[in-house]
């Protein structure tokens, strides 16, 4: 059986849903950002997936953009959980719950 | 025929890693998975003709942002007791029952998807070339703003996790 865009996009589905798992079932915040990079990669084979396609690039672009936003992602997202951790000592992002500092 | 081994052994990787970056409980061992998992996506991106991005996926993903995880979680040193995953059954339930619906709805959506093979492409197809010529010329302002927006998450995660600004 040829491989084809079909199964790249189950491939990717399957691969965004185990980080939406990640994202609901896991409260430790460092996992719950590796989750969200699970998610956004998903999403950029998807992309690469139908720019393989319709033999353009602009998914190869877009995908470039995702890339650059993950990392700025990360970047803060980290930074927050330092900055909690400091403050709250857990990493647990259920006893985050207040607005006040 | 090479192809289609190569995308069975590579998906089921990244799947397995993937699911083990969710079921570990130890983060540096969720980190080390993601690596694994991230490396496999490049192999799919190069079985996608998307070499360049293949490459890219390695040196920012694998090179960067999880040296930056990897960092972040060994500066924590969390103690088996800070891992924060408290039991909660009602919860985990209610996020299974979603989880679970949620995925009905999207693979049924995938599933419709004909399942043909991809058409040849030239032997530019997903070059530094190719993909650098659509970057600089039609996504050029995009590409200027992301360059910005890389500039202001850097000063965010300054300020954000420094102690004291000033």
């Amino acid at each position: 059986m040829m491989i084809g865009l079909h199964h790249y996009l189950v491939l990717s589905a399957i691969l965004f849903l185990v980080g939406v798992a990640g994202v609901m079932l896991r409260r430790n915040a460092l996992i719950l950002l590796m989750s969200v990079e699970l998610m956004l990669n998903a999403a950029n084979l998807a992309l690469l997936g139908f720019a393989r396609q319709f033999g353009d690039h602009t998914g190869h672009g877009l995908a470039i953009f995702v890339m650059t936003v993950a990392a700025a992602e990360a970047a803060v997202g980290l930074a927050l959980v330092l900055a909690m951790f400091r403050h709250r000592a857990t990493v647990n992002v259920d006893e985050i719950r207040l607005l006040k500092g | 025929m090479w192809e289609s081994l190569f995308f069975w052994v590579f998906g089921s990787l990244a799947g397995f890693l993937a699911l083990a970056v969710v079921i570990f409980k130890n983060p540096v061992h969720s980190a080390v998975a993601l690596i694994g998992n991230l490396f496999c996506m490049a192999a799919l991106f190069v079985l996608l003709q998307a070499h360049f991005l293949a490459a890219m996926q390695v040196l920012v993903y694998a090179g960067a942002v999880l040296v930056l995880f990897l960092f972040v979680i060994m500066l924590l040193n969390l103690k088996p007791h800070e891992l924060g995953d408290a039991k909660q059954t009602a919860a985990k339930i209610a996020g299974i029952i979603v989880l679970v619906w949620v995925g009905f709805r999207i693979l049924v959506h995938v599933a419709g998807v004909s399942g043909e093979g991809f058409e040849p492409v030239g032997d530019e197809y997903g070059t530094i070339e190719a993909v650098g010529e659509l970057l600089f010329g039609q996504y050029m302002l995009a590409f200027e703003v992301a360059s910005v927006l890389l500039l202001t998450a850097i000063l965010g995660a300054v300020a954000i996790a420094k102690k004291k600004l000033w």
